[in-house]
């Protein structure tokens, strides 16, 4: 019994030792030296709190901002959930109805697929171009900005396809809305 | 035009990157100095020296097996004491309370069997300590047993008569450091540099814009993603895998992910060309596993790029992230199902008709399509084993595979390894789909919640970890069963592969004469793919068509449920 276990638990304590202590904090050192910022979250502070994460989705709804991609875990980062509706669910049949008229309503035009759609993680940060380009009508009346501007911060905030292959052309909203705050001369809680 | 082009690049990197890590590879298993020798040599010693074991002296068939399952139980039994007792260990800076006894029992399978089907949610559930210690360390020597067990069955298919199929103990450890260990350095620091947390600080409580609270759970995600995805393991670190967005920030991130995944596994098949001294044996499975692959791929791309008019024009974007669309959605999803992971990067529930049914019918065929690392070729060569038998049938001539016969014990044995994914997938549904209990996990109405029962047996049989995410696993019901059919999923076919290997290796190796049939030309490629989709695929068309081929009709003649 002895000579068959002995090498299994010598092994596995080597190897918790070496995979499971040793391996993870020596990459926690690395990261926390070289990229701190990214290792932590890639936090965004203003005024010394933290107001959320250049990765992680918030929930916008007011009309002064670009909204996000629904979320079926209602923007929860803790736990994070996605909807796992089925093609042939009557009930995301209902839910993608109900958002392409609330969307349509607030916006005019048609509701692009992603903000019809419910995220994977419901965290996603991204929308689509077409998404953000249909709400700038919508956040420059709500502003008073002229719709130039508004489309201008949004094309400096859409990324393209990695090696022109790779991914979609997309748009980070928390990033967008700050820089619609910081070209709007009016203070957000007057505007509110 | 630029995602096929885009899966064309990704193919050529991934052969260019699997044939130069099979050099590697079979120099360490080889036991020769390589270029991390100097570093990891010492330790290596080390823990022989500890262990009381010696490297060099090969095993049976049987001791092999023994050591696999003695090492498995072992770890299976320090896992589940650290998940019930991580709420009284250290490093669990959001409070996080013990696993209750049923959902510990599944999840230490889980991890232990490379399946790492996840019926918790990481971020809610798990300490760091039960992240690092428990899970990473299973992540890491999981990989390994079956990156042992793989080598050891091609040393009985390819070695000198008698030399034995290795040394479990010297494979499994020479694995872990000089092959999974670097790999999962280099991933890690990318993927940290991408955005991926890799902190000891717990959850952060964020005032968003608009005034509300967040909480944002974070933790050391990096270093147990890289070994995630290298060891085909699959179990994120955050409840919706790599779709959330600290899990996979960007499309690079996405890259290297999707790439690790099918690495070691693409590596396996040139391994096995070098150690049969003929790499075009290697080259002929790589073929027959590509094949199957890119028809995979091109299925799940088209379904998912064509949409539906539920959600109007446009992509299938239900359930996927912006970053990565309908693309990368369909390249990750076949990636991870043919290959063992289960990880995902967009929801698979939420998948068209008949990408859930590649999915399946990658993980139903055994994992075979590259499969997971070390495991997928095992699988393989179970199936080769069989298309030889069915071969000499054809020509009425003893079947031979690389000058060794194939007999009654052998196919025997393939056979009965065989028949596991059909008892676990047929029986273990067919029951789940009557048992009140178990259909309570079922989220949706129609065809499709025969679907999300056939996903998760054939999931957890297959050793896969993918789920359809709206099946409620975390029943005691589900807990349980999934749990003992993933043990079967894994020993049921390591334990005849090893005793098939230990058979051949024990045999005269014939000499090729013009009667011989060649294993590694187009003929033989044909040959080995028909057999995996007569033998694997058929067993399951009739359940296949009432779950997806029934809503893909539905959906067609536009009903819902």
């Amino acid at each position: 019994m002895l000579t068959l276990f002995r090498p299994a638990l010598v092994l596995l304590a080597g190897m918790t030792l070496l995979t499971g202590l040793a391996y993870p904090l020596a990459i926690t050192a690395i990261a926390q030296a070289l990229v701190p910022a990214a290792a932590n979250g890639s936090l965004i502070v203003q005024d010394g709190s933290v107001i959320g994460s250049r990765l992680i989705a918030q929930d916008f709804a007011g009309a002064r901002y670009l909204h996000p991609r629904p979320s079926a875990a209602a923007f929860s980062a803790m736990p994070s959930g996605a909807s796992n509706l089925g093609p042939s669910s009557a009930t995301l049949r209902r839910e993608v109805a109900a958002r392409r008229s609330a969307w349509e309503a607030a916006n005019g035009g048609t509701a692009p697929v992603d903000a019809v759609t419910a995220s994977g993680s419901g965290l996603d940060p991204q929308i689509s171009p077409a998404n953000a380009h249909g709400q700038a009508a919508r956040i420059a009346a709500a502003r008073g900005l002229p719709l130039a501007e508004v489309s201008r911060i949004i094309a400096a905030h859409t990324e393209s396809r990695w090696l022109g292959l790779y991914g979609e052309p997309r748009v980070n909203v928390l990033l967008t809305n700050l820089a619609l705050d910081a070209a709007t001369p009016v203070a957000p809680a007057a505007a509110n | 035009m630029h995602d096929l082009l885009g899966y064309l690049l990704f193919c050529a990197v991934l052969t260019a990157g699997g044939w130069a890590l099979a050099g590697l590879m079979t120099r360490v298993y080889a036991a020769e100095r390589t270029p991390l020798s100097p570093v990891f040599d010492p330790l290596e010693r080390g823990f022989y020296r500890l262990a009381g074991i010696r490297a060099d002296v090969s095993q049976g068939w049987k001791a092999y097996a023994l050591a696999v399952l003695v090492f498995n139980l072992t770890g299976f039994v320090a896992l589940y004491a650290i998940l019930r007792l991580q709420g009284a260990l250290p490093l669990n800076p959001d409070g996080i309370a013990g696993m209750p006894a049923d959902l510990a029992f599944n999840t230490a399978i889980s991890f232990v069997t490379n399946t790492n089907w996840q019926a918790y949610s990481g971020e809610a559930q798990l300490s760091y300590l039960a992240q690092m210690a428990g899970l990473t360390v299973q992540n890491f020597v999981s990989a390994a047993t079956g990156m042992a067990v793989g080598i050891a069955v091609i040393r009985g298919f390819t070695g000198e008569r008698g030399a034995g199929l290795g040394n479990f103990w010297a494979d499994m450890t020479r694995s872990v450091l000089y092959v999974l260990m670097p790999l999962s350095v280099v991933v890690a620091l990318v993927l940290a540099v991408q955005g991926v947390p890799q902190t000891l600080l717990g959850a952060v409580h964020a005032t968003t814009v608009e005034g509300a609270d967040q909480v944002i759970a974070r933790g050391p995600a990096a270093a147990q993603i890289a070994i995630k995805q290298l060891g085909t393991n699959g179990g994120g670190f955050f409840g919706v895998n790599s779709a959330h967005p600290f899990e996979n920030p960007t499309v690079l991130s996405n890259m290297v992910q999707c790439l690790s995944i099918l690495l070691i596994p693409v590596a396996f098949c040139f391994v096995f060309g070098r150690m049969a001294q003929d790499r075009r044996q290697g080259w002929a499975i790589f073929a027959a596993m590509g094949v199957m692959f890119v028809l995979g791929l091109v299925v799940i791309w088209w379904g998912e790029t064509g949409g539906t008019a539920v959600l109007g024009l446009g992509t299938n974007m239900e359930g996927k992230e912006q970053r990565f669309g309908a693309g990368l959605s369909a390249l990750w999803a076949a990636a991870t199902t043919a290959a063992s992971n289960g990880s995902v990067n967009a929801m698979h529930d939420s998948f068209m008709p008949l990408s859930g049914l590649v999915e399946m019918v990658n993980m139903m065929i055994g994992e075979v399509v590259f499969g997971g690392v070390g495991a997928g070729l095992y699988g393989m060569l179970l199936y080769v084993v069989l298309a030889v038998f069915l071969a000499g049938l054809m020509v009425g001539r003893t079947p031979e595979y690389l000058g060794r016969k194939i007999e009654a014990r052998e196919v025997t044995l393939a056979m009965l390894a065989f028949l596991s994914m059909p008892f676990g997938i047929l029986a273990g549904g067919a029951i789940s789909a009557s048992v009140p209990a178990a259909l309570a996990s079922v989220q949706e109405a129609g065809p499709h919640g025969l679907s999300e029962i056939l996903y998760a047996y054939s999931s957890a049989i297959g050793n896969n970890g993918s789920a359809f995410g709206g099946f409620g696993a975390a029943t005691q019901w589900q807990t349980t069963t999934l749990g003992l059919l993933m043990l079967l999923g894994r020993y049921a076919i390591i334990v005849p592969m090893l005793s098939i290997a230990g058979s051949l290796g024990a045999k005269q190796r014939a000499a090729v004469t013009s009667g011989t049939f060649p294993t590694h030309g187009p003929l033989f490629v044909t040959l080995l793919i028909l057999t995996v989709a007569i033998l694997g695929a058929l067993t399951f068309f009739p359940v296949l068509a009432l779950g997806p081929i029934a809503e893909q009709t539905a959906l067609a003649a536009g009903h819902s449920f």
